[in-house]
């Protein structure tokens, strides 16, 4: 094609206002609800970092009771007629000294086991005249090491002693820990869910309104692949925008959350906060998990525009 | 090119609207497809188009039967025709230089590749000054060249024109059917819908002529 003919108008004086490299964006942003679905994602993603950072809370507290409670263990000895109380706990707590991986063993006296049921008799009582069980408490060093079946035969020889390695409660704390745990991956799941279904509707409804568009570019020889990568574009840009203000929210709640907590130390509060969560303060996984699923979000948010668009060109044959 | 052996149309349960087209577009051929209106010759291109599909007939794209195509296949071969559309359908949010580039931009290619091509065509049209202005502010004739730029900027095999020269004044409407002519001449078949007498009579080339849902080739 020869095209000889003389300019009917001078030429342009600017550059191509293409801005970036790939030029004007082919859809156009005022069609594609990008503020209120920002804010939609921004609450999804900010829902999910909760579940997420609540799971990992939840996990570290129960690691941390879980190595704390199961790294002592106790000999309780009822008193019993017949026998004389303070030579059975010497016997049990040289059968303690004498297992290895042991250390610290202590006997409470019998001032300090009265002090045990103070919580739940009151003070100024007279339990002198009462049968109260003592303690031989002791850690252990070496969990490895510690022969708890040897330890519990070997005490067969004092009657009315017992050995409680707190696994029982270690396993209810651990049903328990994982129950929450479960629960909080299912919100996860459910939060995240109901944002890829937001994503659907948004980008069906965008791909309504920019129904003369799309035809335009099927009749220009555009693939479905080149439009479904147009929106797919623009609702990564959402999905990162949302996912970064949910994301971060979510953190900045956690940072207060610690630092309130922190400040509530030693009062009644803070002790039933610290007795329930530890610190109180989500470690760096909990953070990277918070990140992780900001990222996420955006993925999921172009994934699913696309496989929609796709789904949809395909409908429109 | 574009073969039709029988095609019918028919909208629903309704009467066939077109019936019985069979004709062929050779290679480097230029015709004019002509009728009163209402006859059905945007209808006829939007078949070549394959933007509707017959209710019976074969219509043969290119060597290829497009009843055997996907819809992927026929993109690609949309790529080998430029169309000027009767409502021009420019996209309003781009400029007019984007919507002459667009065949191109679609294609993957990279814009510097093609933008002293699409500048060259701009001018050539009259554009030259318009050229980052939205469509919304150019006038029916400008956006009539604009869309002209866009069907030719990829130098399509086959040109599909519905109406090219309805807004535009006759001096503007002789340089562009000058256009469509060098294109011709330099191997794009072209087909010319219009049912303006006075455009037809400056070109001797073929007229398919349309009423009553037949067509008349007339060479």
């Amino acid at each position: 094609m020869s095209m000889t003919e003389p300019a009917p108008a001078p030429a342009p004086t600017r550059r191509f206002g293409l801005g970036a490299a790939r030029g004007t964006a082919l859809l156009p942003e005022s069609s594609l609800a990008g503020r209120a679905l920002v804010i939609v994602i921004a609450i999804m993603a900010f829902l999910a970092s909760l579940a997420a950072g609540a799971v990992e809370l939840v996990a570290e507290a129960s690691n941390d009771w879980t190595a704390s409670v199961s790294r002592e263990m106790t000999i309780q000895i009822r008193p019993r007629a017949g026998r004389d109380i303070e030579a059975d706990l010497r016997r049990a707590s040289d059968i303690a000294r004498r297992a290895p991986g042991i250390t610290d063993v202590r006997i409470y006296t019998r001032k300090e086991a009265e002090s045990l049921l103070e919580p739940w008799l009151g003070t100024g009582l007279q339990l002198g005249d009462l049968p109260v069980p003592r303690l031989v408490v002791f850690k252990v060093s070496d969990p490895a090491a510690v022969d708890v079946a040897k330890i519990r035969t070997e005490l067969g020889a004092i009657p009315a002693a017992s050995l409680d390695d707190h696994r029982v409660w270690l396993a209810r704390l651990a049903a328990m820990a994982n129950t929450l745990v479960l629960i909080g991956l299912v919100v996860l799941v459910l939060v995240l869910t109901a944002m890829a279904l937001a994503i659907a509707f948004a980008t069906r409804g965008a791909m309504a309104g920019n129904r003369e568009i799309i035809d335009v570019l099927h009749l220009v020889g555009a693939e479905d692949r080149f439009i479904a990568r147009e929106f797919q574009r623009h609702f990564l840009r959402l999905g990162l925008r949302g996912g970064a203000i949910g994301g971060g929210l979510a953190i900045a709640a956690f940072l207060i959350a610690g630092l309130l907590a922190a400040r509530l130390i030693a009062t009644p509060g803070g002790d039933q906060i610290e007795a329930l969560f530890g610190a109180f303060a989500l470690r760096w996984p909990g953070y990277l998990a918070i990140i992780a699923i900001a990222g996420l979000v955006a993925l999921i948010t172009a994934v699913v525009s696309r496989t929609t668009v796709f789904r949809n060109l395909r409908g429109l044959d | 090119m574009v073969r039709f052996e029988n095609v019918g149309l028919r909208y629903g349960m309704g009467p066939e609207i077109l019936r019985d087209l069979s004709f062929d577009v050779p290679p480097h051929s230029l015709q004019f497809l002509t009728g009163p209106s209402g006859a059905g010759k945007t209808t006829l291109l939007k078949l070549i188009l394959q933007t509707l599909k017959p209710t019976r007939g074969l219509i043969t794209l290119f060597g290829h039967d497009t009843a055997t195509l996907d819809k992927d296949a026929i993109t690609r071969l949309r790529r080998r025709i430029g169309v000027v559309f009767q409502d021009f359908r420019l996209l309003d949010h781009l400029t007019t230089y984007e919507n002459v580039a667009l065949p191109l931009r679609v294609q993957g290619k990279a814009e510097a590749s093609y933008r002293p091509e699409v500048i060259e065509l701009l001018k050539w049209v009259g554009l030259g000054d318009k050229m980052h202005v939205p469509p919304a502010i150019l006038s029916g004739g400008e956006k009539q060249r604009a869309a002209i730029a866009r069907a030719t900027i990829s130098r399509p095999e086959l040109l599909l024109a519905d109406e090219p020269t309805g807004n535009v004044d006759p001096t503007l409407a002789r340089r562009l059917l000058r256009l469509f002519v060098e294109m011709n001449r330099s191997g794009t078949s072209v087909v010319l819908a219009t049912h303006d007498l006075a455009l037809m009579d400056q070109v001797d080339a073929r007229r398919m002529v349309l009423a009553e849902g037949q067509l008349h080739v007339y060479d």
